[in-house]
């Protein structure tokens, strides 16, 4: 992965998978030549022009792609600074970037031969994501999901049903992401031959965290040429919301070797960043090994991982992809968090001055775009991810607001 | 007394080894391991409790939640692991679990600390040997062994890599799955541990979804060592503080099954 391009922020990982210190292959024996395997396959396919012409004929008259650049006039006009610009990736399919990722993944299962799909899920826009693209290639999918989060999100649990999946609410632990990961683990050790993990974030063990990434970062190529095209140079300031962080990658590795832009990541501070009920791997974590790669995670002095708390289903994970953890040790990247309460507020506001009914993930950018953009100049520019839509979350909303629906 | 003969002297007795697992924290844990020695265990697997035991079954699953909830911390686990090498001087002991914990405080001040609490192996699920600088090279600073696990998935070209920084045994995990789940067939189990072999001299020991003395007098006719671990682990969720009792009878019957196996001519 090595190239010419001297002090490039974008060869990473090295030919093991590591990021600086972070990333790697932390998984059992087991697992290790599947690994291998897909590494290879995925290597030999990203070269393949069939691979790419059909991933991109995918993303075109599937997904729905490129999606719009869009300058929010109303809320660039409430903020009174500076200008703000969303990319609109929540009009995709199935209503989030998560889609982008899983064309990726299932061309290359059915590349390697693969007949059985698992996958995991938060707050199941991945899980939907990967039932839906199962369903249109005639894949079966099993995608597990923590008991609380099936609680939780039970709309998304009918829409996976709809499109066929079986879903396999896990009880172990306290019944989230993390535990739902395990458990999709552990299906995998034991049905090596036949089955494909589709993973949903940039995390887990190499190739993962970079071939996430690789998927989803057409959405920064597309905003760069689309930045280019509306205004003729590129934003000042890239925000993006981030669990495992794969809408952020996508957004920011494009424009990492652009000196001028500036990256802000923002994590769910939840509650606050004061006690434990935060999902900030980051800002409140210390680096560890989970879930197959080194990386930043929530633990406690012994290494045993704490579970987080966010507002939002699909930033509550204990870790975070491990290129982040890299792009935030060297310092390319900045980080913070805002709280539940903040996103709620961004949220509402968002509905408003726009018409655009954001997921509560996105509204936790959006809360750190308001926050910049009264502090920079009227003719700054910042470029946001609106990375899913907020149709999910209105039961949340409705609940938090104290309203009955 | 030098860690790696502890394990090779339990190898090179007349008999294959058992090798048994509980998880440190669960029941009265020293009790338990005691119970395993007076049975019969030729080399103690302790587990160290872990949040996300993503190679386990539900059984030892439990057996971590278990502990866990009972407040175990790494000290205790350290602890425990002193105060049996003192009761027991000449029975091996290997750690057994995942890399968090381990490197949590670096993994030279793990290494360290096992070594001065009498540990003579380590068994962690998630450092493959791809990652093995994460914790190896300070294993074997402190002369403890880093025991590697083979797969049915481990084939040939790779089997190499596997062997290469391995000590103490090579263990074979017989099924490709998690822990104390399904069990692998005998006719596959004897035709791995032929090739692990023939690739190796460390001693081999099987184990998952090994569960009574008939399947472990099976598998000791052809390996060195036979590893039981959720069937024990079960019993002590069943019985709780009357566990040694049973430990001790069900590791007497594993170990006389083990111990009287008829090895297969080489």
């Amino acid at each position: 992965m090595t190239d010419a391009v001297p002090n490039s922020y974008r060869t990473q990982p090295d030919e093991r998978g590591h990021f600086g210190d972070f990333g790697g292959r932390y998984v059992a024996e087991t697992l290790m030549p599947n690994i291998l395997a897909l590494e290879q396959a995925y290597d030999e396919a990203r070269k393949d022009p069939a691979f790419t012409d059909q991933f991109e004929d995918l993303l075109e008259h599937y997904v729905g792609r490129p999606s719009p650049l869009y300058f929010a006039e109303r809320l660039t006009e409430a903020l009174g600074g500076a200008q703000v610009w969303f990319k609109r990736d929540e009009l995709n399919h199935t209503g989030a970037h998560k889609i982008n990722n899983c064309i990726g993944q299932i061309l290359l299962a059915i590349r390697m031969g693969k007949t059985r799909i698992i996958a995991e899920t938060g707050a199941g826009q991945h899980g939907v994501a990967t039932a839906t693209v199962c369903a249109r290639f005639g894949l079966p999918c099993v995608v597990y999901m923590g008991a609380e989060d099936v609680r939780r999100q039970s709309p998304n649990v009918f829409r996976m049903k709809l499109l066929g999946a079986e879903i396999v609410p896990v009880t172990s632990g306290r019944g989230t992401l993390k535990d739902a990961m395990n458990e999709a683990l552990r299906d995998w050790v034991a049905n090596v031959d036949d089955t494909f993990y589709i993973i949903g974030t940039a995390a887990g063990p190499h190739p993962y965290p970079a071939m996430v990434r690789d998927f989803q970062s057409v959405i920064g190529t597309e905003a760069r040429a689309q930045m280019h095209k509306r205004v003729g140079r590129l934003p000042d300031l890239l925000v993006a919301c981030i669990g495992g962080g794969s809408n952020a990658l996508g957004l920011f590795h494009p424009f990492l070797d652009d000196a001028d832009v500036k990256m802000l990541g923002v994590e769910a501070a939840g509650l606050g960043l004061d006690g434990d009920q935060h999902a900030a791997s980051l800002t409140g974590g210390a680096p560890g090994i989970l879930h197959g790669n080194k990386t930043f995670l929530l633990q406690d002095e012994d290494g045993q991982i704490t579970e987080g708390h966010s507002i939002s289903a699909g930033l509550d994970y204990p870790g975070i992809g491990p290129e982040h953890a890299w792009l935030k040790d060297i310092g390319r990247v900045e980080y913070t968090a805002v709280t539940d309460d903040e996103a709620l507020e961004a949220f509402q506001l968002l509905c408003r001055t726009e018409g655009i009914i954001p997921a509560l993930e996105p509204s936790h950018a959006i809360a750190a775009v308001a926050k910049r953009a009264k502090e920079m100049d009227k003719d700054a520019i910042i470029l946001a991810n609106l990375c899913g839509r907020g149709d999910k979350d209105i039961f949340t909303v409705a609940e938090k607001l104290g309203v009955e629906i | 007394m030098n860690n790696t003969n502890r394990i090779a002297r339990a190898f090179a007795k007349p008999h294959p080894a058992l090798v048994c697992f509980v998880t440190a924290g669960d029941g009265d844990t020293a009790a338990n391991l005691d119970a395993l020695v007076e049975g019969g265990a030729d080399v103690i697997e302790l587990g160290m409790p872990f949040t996300d035991p993503m190679a386990d079954g539900p059984a030892i699953q439990a057996a971590n939640i278990r502990a866990l909830k009972a407040g175990t911390t790494t000290a205790d686990v350290l602890t425990i692991a002193n105060e049996f090498r003192e009761r027991h001087p000449d029975v091996p002991l290997v750690l057994m679990g995942y890399a968090n914990p381990m490197v949590r405080r670096g993994p030279e001040w793990f290494a360290q600390e096992a070594a001065g609490a009498g540990v003579d192996g380590v068994i962690c699920v998630d450092i493959p040997p791809e990652e093995d600088s994460a914790l190896g090279p300070a294993l074997r600073e402190q002369g403890i062994a880093p025991i590697r696990l083979a797969t049915p998935t481990t084939d040939d070209f790779r089997l190499p890599t596997v062997i290469e920084g391995s000590e103490g045994f090579l263990y074979y995990v017989s099924v490709a799955g998690i822990t104390g789940k399904q069990s692998a067939a005998q006719d596959s189990i004897d035709a791995a541990v032929k090739r692990l072999k023939a690739a190796t001299d460390l001693p081999v020991a099987v184990g998952f979804g090994v569960r009574t003395p008939e399947q472990a007098g099976a598998i000791a006719k052809v390996a060195d060592g036979v590893v039981v671990g959720s069937a024990l682990v079960d019993l002590v969720a069943e019985h709780g503080a009357d566990a040694p009792a049973h430990l001790r009878d069900l590791t007497a019957r594993l170990a006389k099954a083990v111990h009287s196996a008829e090895r297969a001519a080489a």
